[in-house]
C-alpha cells in the first residue's frame, strides 16, 4: 500500500524547505518527496491518493506539555480521549506531564502510561517523569530508570522544585541520562493564594493576585543553575515580559536555556477573566497587554523555542463554581494551531518559524523522533488548510473535557489530516471513506 | 418618570447616576415607614425573598430581613451550616434547587469573589449581591452615599478619604466606584501592605499617611482592620497598626471642622478608631445602620417592580 500526498505545498522546518512537493509514503515511511507531476504510481489499485492542493504539509505537530490525567482523573481525560484531541488537532506526539495519581515517579506507572498509550494506538504519547518523589521536593526520582521504562523528560510541572539545591542536582544528574529538566517556574510563596494575574483587573474584581516576580524570581533561578552547572534547562510557559527578558539575557551570555510559552499567553490577557470566568483561570495567569506583546516579541526573534499547550482538562466539578474554588488550567490542543497560524497572518513569524516551534524545536529538545519531513523518516505529518474558517463551539471538541476559553471564537486554518507512522488518525478529508 | 431597569444587582459597576439617584429618592420616601407605629405597607405582600447568608453576618443579614418585612415580603433565611453546602452541594446545584422553588430574590452574602455573578447565570429570581469575597459589597456602598447625601446634601465635589485595608475590602470597592461616579474626590490611604496595585486606575488618589490624607477631608470612611488576611501577614500587631494608622482626636483635627467618621462595622474599638470618636459627635456609624434598612427596602421595591 502506497499513499501519495499530492499538491500540497511542503514545509519542513529544519531544511527551510517551502514548496510544492509530493509526498509518497510506503510502509510507514517517507519514501520519496519529489516535485508535483513527477511521480507514476505503479499500480492505481494500491494507491491510495490525497489531494492535499490548497494546504500545507508539515512534520506531525508535537506538543511537550500535556496533561492527561490517567492514571487517576480519567472522568477528565484519560491517554485515549487525549491522542483523540491531539490527533484532531493536528498533533502526531505529546509529552505527558507527570502530576497524575499516582504521580509519575516510578517505572510503573511510566510503563502503564506507555502500556495506554499503546492500547489507545493513535499518537506517540512521551511520559515526563518526575523530577522528586511525589513532587514533594524532597528526594530525586530514579533518572536512569525512568528512562529505561520510557520517560523522555523530568519536571515536576505544577509544583515548582522549590529546594534550589536539589535543583542543581537535578539538572546535574539528569545530564548523564540525556534526560532534558522542565522546569515550571513559581514562587509559592509570592503567589501565595494567588487566582489571577496582579494587576488592575485583580484589583477590581477583588482577586488576590499573582505578580509576574512570582514567575520571574524562579526563572532567574534556573538560569543561573544552568550557569553554574553549564547543563540545560527548558523553561515551561512563560507568560512574563519580565521571564521573556531574562531569557533572552541568558541565551546571549550562551546559557543553556530553552523556553516554551502556551497559546493562551499570545491570545488573551487578564481582561478575558472579567466576569470571572473559570476557563480563564490558569497558571502561570494571563498577564497584561505588555506581556502578550513580549511574548510575541520573544517568538518572533528566537527566544521562545516551542509552542506548548498545557492541554489541562477539567470537568464542570472543578471549573463551574466560584472563582476562589476553581481549578487552574485550560485544555488547549484542539486550538493551538488555528492560534499559531492566526500569529503568522498577524506577520509575527513567518509560517515555517512557527511550524518549527510546533514540531522540529520539541523533538531536538526531548531528543524524539518527529520533526523532520525527509525521505526514510517515519511518516508523521499533518496536512493543514489555512484557509479553513469555521467557529470553535464547546460540543467540538474531541477531548472529555471542554474547559477552554477560546468557545465562539472564529478560527482560520484547521488539521485536516494526521498522519502518525503512515497511518490516519484524523481524517477531516474523508480518505478512509 | 426615571425607570430602573435591573433585574439583579450584582456591583456598583452595573448603576448608573440616575440609578443612583433614584435609588437614594426612593429610600428617602421609605425612610418614614421605620418610624412609624406599625412599621409596615403591603407593597411586596406575596413575594418571597431568600436570604442566603453563606458567612456570617449581623447587620446586613438583620437589614435585609427588617427591610423585606417592612415591605410585608415573605422571607426565608439560610446559612451555609444550615444549607446542603456543609454535605458538598455545589452553589450552582443549590441555586437550581432553590430556583425551584420560584422566589422572587436571592440575597447572596459568599466568601468568594463572582459568587453572585455565578449564582445569577442559574437562576430566574433576581440575585442580590450582600458582600463577596473581597469584590463588592453594593448595598453598603449605597447606604453609604445615602448618608452621606443626608448629612452633607450632596456628593459631588465633596472630599473623602478611606483608611485601612484597601485590598481586602469589598465595602471599600464599592464606594471607592459609587463615591467616583457621584462626582466626589476619593482618597485612600494606609499601610503600603494594604493598598492593591494599580489601584489608581479606579479613579483614586493614594496617600499613604493618614495624617496627610485625611487634610481638609469631609468624609472619613474607616474600615476593619484583621491581622490575618487569607494567610498574609500585612502588618505586624494591631497595637502598632493603631498608633500609625488609627484614627484618633489628634488626627482628625487636619480634618474639616464639620467632617464625618463612617465605618462599615464592625468595629475594632482601639485600633481602627478610638471608641470616644466612634460614639462622638462626629461619628454616623449607627446612622447608616438605619439608613440601611430604607436602602435595601428601595432596593427590594424597585428590583421586583415597582420601577
Amino acid at each position: 500500500m502506497i499513499t501519495w500526498i499530492k499538491d500540497g505545498e511542503l514545509v519542513d522546518p529544519r531544511s527551510g524547505t517551502k514548496k510544492k512537493l509530493d509526498v509518497v509514503i510506503k510502509k510507514g515511511k517517507i519514501e520519496s518527496i519529489i516535485p508535483p507531476g513527477k511521480y507514476n504510481p505503479p499500480n492505481s489499485r494500491d494507491v491510495e491518493t490525497i489531494d492535499s492542493s490548497g494546504m500545507i504539509i508539515t512534520p506531525g505537530l508535537i506538543d511537550m506539555h500535556v496533561h492527561f490525567r490517567e492514571p487517576g482523573e480519567e472522568y477528565k481525560e484519560t491517554i485515549a480521549t487525549g491522542s483523540r484531541a491531539a490527533a484532531a488537532g493536528g498533533f502526531t506526539a505529546v509529552a505527558c506531564m507527570p502530576n497524575t495519581r499516582p504521580i509519575n515517579d516510578s517505572r510503573s506507572v511510566t510503563e502503564f502510561i506507555l502500556e495506554r498509550a499503546r492500547k489507545a494506538n493513535l499518537i506517540r504519547v512521551y511520559p515526563i517523569a518526575a523530577i522528586s518523589m511525589g513532587l514533594r521536593s524532597e528526594v530525586l526520582t530514579e533518572f536512569g530508570d525512568l528512562k529505561q521504562a520510557g520517560a523522555v523528560a523530568v519536571s515536576d510541572d505544577g509544583r515548582p522544585v522549590t529546594n534550589s539545591e536539589l535543583m542543581r542536582r537535578a539538572i546535574e544528574y539528569a545530564c548523564f541520562f540525556h534526560l532534558p529538566v522542565i522546569s515550571h517556574c513559581q514562587d509559592l510563596d509570592l503567589s501565595n493564594k494567588g487566582l489571577m494575574h496582579e494587576g488592575s483587573i485583580s484589583t477590581k474584581l477583588g482577586l488576590t493576585g499573582i505578580p509576574a516576580a512570582s514567575e520571574e524570581i524562579m526563572v532567574v533561578r534556573e538560569i543561573l543553575l544552568a550557569k553554574l552547572t553549564g547543563y540545560p534547562v527548558h523553561i515551561a510557559h512563560v507568560s512574563t515580559e519580565g521571564s521573556v527578558e531574562f531569557i533572552r539575557q541568558a541565551k546571549e551570555q550562551g546559557i543553556p536555556v530553552t523556553a516554551e510559552t502556551a497559546p493562551h499567553y499570545f491570545s488573551l490577557d487578564h481582561t478575558a477573566v472579567i466576569g470571572f470566568n473559570t476557563n480563564a483561570k490558569m497558571y502561570p495567569p494571563l498577564r497584561e497587554p505588555k506581556d502578550v506583546e513580549a511574548i510575541k516579541r520573544g517568538l518572533s526573534d528566537g527566544v521562545i523555542d516551542v509552542i506548548a499547550t498545557d492541554h489541562a482538562p477539567h470537568s464542570p466539578i472543578e471549573k463551574d463554581i466560584e472563582f476562589d474554588k476553581a481549578a487552574f488550567g485550560i485544555i488547549g490542543l484542539e486550538t493551538a494551531l488555528p492560534l499559531t497560524l492566526a500569529l503568522v497572518r498577524e506577520g509575527v513569524m513567518d509560517l515555517t518559524t512557527a511550524i518549527a516551534k510546533l514540531s522540529y524545536n520539541p523533538a531536538s529538545i526531548l531528543s524524539i523522533k518527529g520533526g523532520i519531513l525527509e525521505e526514510g523518516k517515519e511518516a508523521d505529518l499533518t496536512i493543514i488548510d489555512p484557509n479553513n474558517d469555521y467557529v470553535i463551539k464547546k460540543d467540538s471538541f474531541q477531548s472529555k473535557s471542554h474547559n477552554s476559553p477560546f468557545i465562539g471564537w472564529r478560527m482560520k486554518g484547521k488539521a485536516m489530516l494526521t498522519m502518525v507512522g503512515g497511518r490516519i488518525v484524523n481524517d477531516k478529508l474523508k480518505i478512509g471513506n | 418618570m426615571y425607570r430602573f431597569n435591573h433585574k439583579n444587582l450584582l456591583g456598583m459597576d452595573q448603576l448608573s447616576v440616575s440609578d443612583i439617584n433614584l435609588i437614594l429618592d426612593t429610600a428617602d420616601s421609605l425612610m418614614e415607614i421605620s418610624s412609624r407605629d406599625i412599621k409596615k405597607v403591603p407593597t411586596l405582600r406575596g413575594k418571597s425573598i431568600i436570604n442566603f447568608f453563606y458567612e456570617p453576618s449581623t447587620r446586613t443579614k438583620a437589614s435585609f430581613e427588617m427591610a423585606a418585612k417592612r415591605l410585608s415580603a415573605d422571607t426565608l433565611s439560610l446559612s451555609a451550616t444550615d444549607s446542603s453546602m456543609v454535605k458538598g452541594e455545589t452553589l450552582i446545584d443549590t441555586a437550581r434547587n432553590l430556583q425551584a422553588m420560584n422566589p422572587d430574590i436571592i440575597i447572596l452574602r459568599h466568601s468568594s469573589s463572582g459568587a453572585p455573578h455565578l449564582l445569577a447565570q442559574y437562576v430566574n429570581a433576581g440575585v442580590i449581591n450582600a458582600g463577596d469575597g473581597t469584590h463588592e459589597h453594593p448595598t453598603q456602598a449605597l447606604l453609604d452615599l445615602f448618608t452621606i447625601k443626608k448629612k452633607k446634601g450632596r456628593i459631588k465635589g465633596l472630599q473623602v478619604v478611606i483608611i485601612g485595608d484597601i485590598a481586602h475590602s469589598r465595602v471599600a470597592r464599592s464606594d471607592i466606584i459609587g463615591l467616583r461616579k457621584m462626582g466626589a474626590e476619593v482618597t485612600i490611604s494606609g499601610p503600603p501592605t494594604m493598598i492593591p496595585v494599580d489601584v489608581e486606575s479606579l479613579g483614586v488618589k493614594v496617600i499613604l499617611d493618614p495624617v496627610k490624607a485625611v487634610k481638609n477631608k469631609d468624609v472619613i470612611m474607616l474600615l476593619r482592620v484583621q491581622l490575618e488576611r487569607q494567610d498574609k501577614v500585612l502588618f505586624p500587631s494591631l497595637r502598632e497598626y493603631a498608633i500609625f494608622f488609627g484614627l484618633n482626636t489628634q488626627l482628625i483635627k487636619g480634618a474639616k471642622k464639620d467632617v464625618i467618621i463612617m465605618h462599615p462595622g464592625p468595629i475594632n474599638r482601639g485600633v481602627e478608631i478610638t471608641g470616644d470618636l466612634a460614639d462622638g459627635p462626629f461619628s454616623v456609624i449607627l446612622d447608616q445602620v438605619s439608613n440601611g434598612v430604607a436602602i435595601r427596602m428601595a432596593l427590594l421595591y424597585l428590583l421586583i417592580g415597582g420601577g
